[in-house]
């Protein structure tokens, strides 16, 4: 499953509530996998207050499920999960919750690697602090 | 032919607009369709979607499709 979505969200309590409501996979996996990111207030050493995340409706999400997809069809893994958030954001806030699930850790562990180095790369979203210095548009890393 | 082109993040600051609507007589490059309707130069590192889908700015448009120009991307 993925969403794209303004609202702020509790990674943890979005976890719990998408392995209550899902069903079919109770007892056959044996490993979960999560990546949580979350808003840093300092950025190469300047205090960041807010940042502003601007995405390309439409195609964020097909990237977003076909990373997903490739994951799914690279490594044995059950089911896949990503919530990114856009607009603004404030330190502390998640930005990505991704997670993974499969029987073996190494399966569920690559699959929700490779789903965040990719999404890095390839899905549509632009980063703009708000720092001491201003605005400014965040550089890939 | 009618071709929608969207702008994100820096090119839409760089440009003062998030989207043209381009009225063309002939076929188009996604390079041709740039110069139409931005009227300046790409910077460098300018990527290009197609129809939602990256692409690259030799790719022909037909009518109705949707260009968009944007910075390298930084989610996650």
């Amino acid at each position: 499953m993925v969403i794209v979505s303004n609202e702020t969200f509790q990674p943890w309590q979005v976890l719990a509530d998408y392995e209550r409501e899902r069903v079919g996979l109770g007892g056959q996996y044996g490993a979960t996998a999560v990546f949580v990111g979350t808003m840093r207030s300092l950025n190469q050493g300047h205090t960041v207050e807010a940042m502003t995340l601007e995405h390309y409706p439409g195609m964020t999400e097909k990237y977003l499920a076909r990373v997903c997809e490739e994951a799914a069809g690279k490594w044995e893994v059950m089911d896949c999960f990503v919530r990114h958030r856009y607009g603004r954001i404030l330190p502390d806030e998640s930005i990505v919750l991704i997670a993974t699930w499969s029987q073996h850790r190494k399966q569920a562990l690559a699959a929700c690697q490779y789903i965040i180095d990719e999404l890095k790369i390839r899905a549509p979203f632009w980063k703009q602090e708000v720092t001491d210095r201003g605005h400014s548009w965040v550089s890939p890393e | 032919m009618s071709i929608r082109v969207r702008y994100f993040a820096s090119i839409r600051e760089l440009l003062g607009r998030d989207e043209d609507v381009l009225d063309a007589a002939s076929e188009m490059t996604v390079t041709e369709v740039w110069q139409q309707a931005a009227q300046c130069e790409a910077p460098a590192n300018t990527l290009v979607a197609v129809n939602e889908e990256f692409s690259h700015w030799k790719q022909a448009i037909d009518d109705g499709d949707e260009v968009a120009f944007f910075p390298p991307v930084t989610g996650g």
